[in-house]
């Protein structure tokens, strides 16, 4: 007997498979957006289902965000579960309008009669060397709008799962997929029964009692290797992965912080006004008395996404959460 | 040496011939806003519909100065009044099949009633008790749409996904003159265009944008010579004969629905009352021009024609005004009810199950609601 060695899976395969898995399951998934058909899409995320399931099912539309998302809209009022996908995260504001006066909130709007189960693609975040208007961390919009739920994988297998729960949910979801790691491999197998997750559960991805390091996405992996390179300093940092920041999961958070006594929350959205002042202000609220440091936040600046040549300066690296995790040795008067 | 020396024997290769992709000349509206009432078109016209359009247009009419009143009386937060659009209100809620879908704006709660929705419950959103009253599924009627033109799409869109499911449903959207400016009108209409969507657009070109004039919203010939450029038919039609708009909306579906595509209709006609209660109209407009409009109303056209035809006898007329009076007094009376509202609906319809972060909200609500009670007794 033969065994042919699994050639592991990046991230972009395992969404993939993903929507080719929900498309098989349900022939009312549609995929839907530019380039999406013939060309897979420009991350190729949607590679091969044109061909697989025909063109109905998986359209390249036109030019064009709102038509996108709007007739979507439409799509999803008829019972069908479109898939859409945006091109890149500061091309999806054109549909902002559609995503928040109408996908947010029709069922609210119609009393519950009118759900309308659309997953809406985004690929976000820097660090790809994208020139302007690619590198966008556009989630502190997406939270900010009530009837959405906002999800983001950090994992090969968290990339297959959640999608397939996005898909399958009832209420329209914002996934959030961090460009820099759609060519990251992990141990995911795709011959293997694949799990689908509940969305709104966090996951701590590595345990440790010093400190706890609340993250997402992209900066998940930055998280982990800044632990790594902590425990040559005594810390034995803890590392949250969020996976969804609507429904926000306090719970698992909350007991972290409760264990470690003390947090930093990373991402590469900007520090004020993004989702980090919202999650330190939970975590206070919820671990107040367990604290002995204030909850710290390693974000973005407040800036425009800078040009390539200088988003290393702009994104949380790992250096810049060691010396954040440092000022938790905060004593009164500091 | 002259440059075109230089390029000496150089012939460049001329470019692949070009086609049009469309004949556009099909595509183009008339010069004349179409007509029935009170041209030879007439006589042909079906005595059944005339009389369920005149029916319709009485009791629209009346629901109209209804509601107006309500404002008055602070039963309605607001009322857009369509009061001389009634036939265009009208015509789309009638050409429709039951199997077919009506994406309304804001204006057009008369559509809404006409197609056979609750009165009270087209009110829901312009009364302040909830956003849509009605199931959209059960009317196919989908709610009300305030944004402008952003409803467009949707209709494009569910209209798409029924010939995909193999339905021969159609979508008619209407939208206001001013709302053909914004960018959601043109992506739908395209969008439709290229898919062959089995949908209608219907422009009611009242003349305004609240006060901005059509003259300041657009330097096209007509709002319906908009659908060339996307290689959609154009229908321009008077807005005010009911019997016109029916005809051009019916053939429209008809072509719909038959798989020839979408259609952009613009019908003339004219705002009678101000944008809403809350607008003072003389700001922007002369009343002598109002009352030009005043003489060309939709019911007194199809009376004269129904008279001129022998079709409406005094009996009719008693018993359509009498229809409209009830339901008019009907409205008036559930309308003059307090509404019932349970606070606790608020977390009702975010999402299909709450997040933590509403539930905690609700217990909050709940709490201060229990403790009003008690202070309460
Ligand atoms: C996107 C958007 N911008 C502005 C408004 C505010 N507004 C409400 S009605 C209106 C004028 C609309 O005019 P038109 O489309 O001609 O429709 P009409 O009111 O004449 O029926 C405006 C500007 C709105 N509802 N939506």
């Amino acid at each position: 007997m033969t065994t042919v060695a699994l050639k592991p899976a990046t991230m972009a395969q395992a969404l993939t498979r993903a929507l080719r898995d929900a498309m098989a399951a349900d022939p009312t998934v549609h995929v839907l957006g530019e380039d999406v058909g013939a060309l897979g899409g420009v991350f190729r995320v949607t590679d091969g289902l044109a061909k697989e399931f025909g063109e109905d099912r998986c359209t390249d539309t036109p030019l064009a965000e709102a038509g996108i998302l709007g007739t979507a809209v439409g799509m999803a009022m008829y019972g069908l579960r479109p898939v859409v996908e945006m091109q890149f995260d500061a091309f999806a504001y054109p549909a902002f309008e559609q995503l928040i006066s109408h996908v947010a909130r029709m069922r609210n709007r119609t009393r519950g009669r009118m759900p309308l189960p659309i997953t809406v693609r985004v690929p976000y975040g820097g660090g790809i060397g994208g020139v302007e208007h690619h590198s966008d961390s556009s989630e502190a919009y997406y939270i900010a709008t009530p009837g959405l739920h906002v999800v983001t994988p950090a994992t090969v297998a968290d990339a297959y799962g959640l999608l397939r729960a996005a898909i399958a949910s009832d209420d329209p979801v914002v996934f959030l997929e961090p460009k820099r790691l759609y060519w990251s491999k992990d141990s995911w197998n795709p011959q293997e029964p694949q799990s689908v997750e509940p969305i709104g559960r966090a996951v701590v991805r590595r345990p440790g009692r010093s400190a706890t390091l609340i993250t997402y996405g992209p900066s998940v992996p930055v998280c982990l290797e800044a632990a790594e390179a902590a425990r040559a300093e005594g810390w034995d940092l803890e590392v949250v992965d969020l996976r969804s920041l609507v429904p926000f999961d306090d719970e698992t958070v909350a007991a972290s912080v409760r264990r470690t006594g003390r947090a930093v929350v990373v991402h590469e959205s900007g520090s004020f006004g993004g989702p980090g002042g919202e999650i330190a202000a939970r975590v206070t609220e919820r671990c107040f008395h367990h604290l002995e440091a204030p909850v710290l936040r390693v974000a973005g600046f407040d800036l425009p996404y800078p040009p390539p040549m200088l988003e290393r300066h702009h994104l949380p690296g790992v250096d810049r959460i060691l010396d954040a995790v440092a000022r938790l040795q905060w004593e009164a008067g500091n | 040496m002259t440059v075109m020396e230089q390029r000496g024997a150089y012939r460049p290769t001329p470019p692949p011939a070009w086609q049009p992709r469309t004949d556009p000349a099909p595509l183009l509206p008339d010069a004349e806003p179409y007509r029935v009432l009170g041209t030879e078109a007439a006589a042909q016209a079906d005595p059944e519909l005339l009389r369920r359009l005149y029916a319709q247009l009485v009791r629209g009419r009346r629901y109209n100065v209804q509601a107006t009143a309500l404002t008055k009386q602070g039963r309605l937060a607001v009322y857009p009044s369509s009061t001389g659009q009634e036939a265009c209100e009208v015509a789309a809620a009638l050409v429709l099949q039951e199997r077919d879908w009506l994406f309304p704006s804001y204006r057009d709660t008369l559509a809404v009633v006409a197609r056979g929705v609750d009165p009270v419950e087209a009110l829901t959103l312009l009364r302040g008790d909830w956003h849509t009253g009605y199931d959209p599924h059960e009317h196919r009627v989908a709610p009300l749409c305030t944004p402008l033109a952003t409803q467009l799409p949707h209709a494009v869109g569910l209209a798409h996904a029924a010939r995909l499911k193999g339905d021969d449903v159609v979508a008619l959207a209407l939208v206001g003159d001013g709302g053909t400016s914004e960018g959601d009108f043109h992506e739908a209409l395209n969008f439709a265009a290229v898919w062959q969507a089995p949908v209608v657009f219907l422009v009611q070109n009242n003349g305004f944008a609240i006060s901005v004039p059509l003259a300041k919203q657009t330097a096209a010939p007509s709002l319906a010579h908009k659908a060339v450029g996307y290689g959609m038919p154009g229908r321009l039609v008077d807005g005010n004969d009911a019997a016109a708009v029916h005809e051009v909306l019916a053939d429209a579906v008809r072509r719909a629905r038959e798989g020839g595509g979408p259609t952009l209709v613009e019908a003339v006609t004219y705002r009678i009352d101000a944008h809403t209660n809350a607008d003072d109209a003389t700001r922007y407009r002369a009343d002598a021009e109002v009352e030009t409009w005043r003489e060309h109303d939709p019911i007194e056209l199809l009376e004269r024609e129904m008279n001129a035809r022998g079709l409406l006898d005094e009996d009719t007329r008693r018993t359509v005004r009498e229809a409209a009076e009830e339901m008019a007094a009907d409205l008036r009376a559930r309308m003059n009810q307090d509404a019932v509202l349970d606070p606790m609906d608020l977390f009702s319809h975010v999402y299909a199950e709450p997040t933590p972060q509403l539930r905690e909200q609700q217990a909050l609500l709940r709490a201060e609601l229990e403790a009003e009670q008690e202070g309460a007794h």
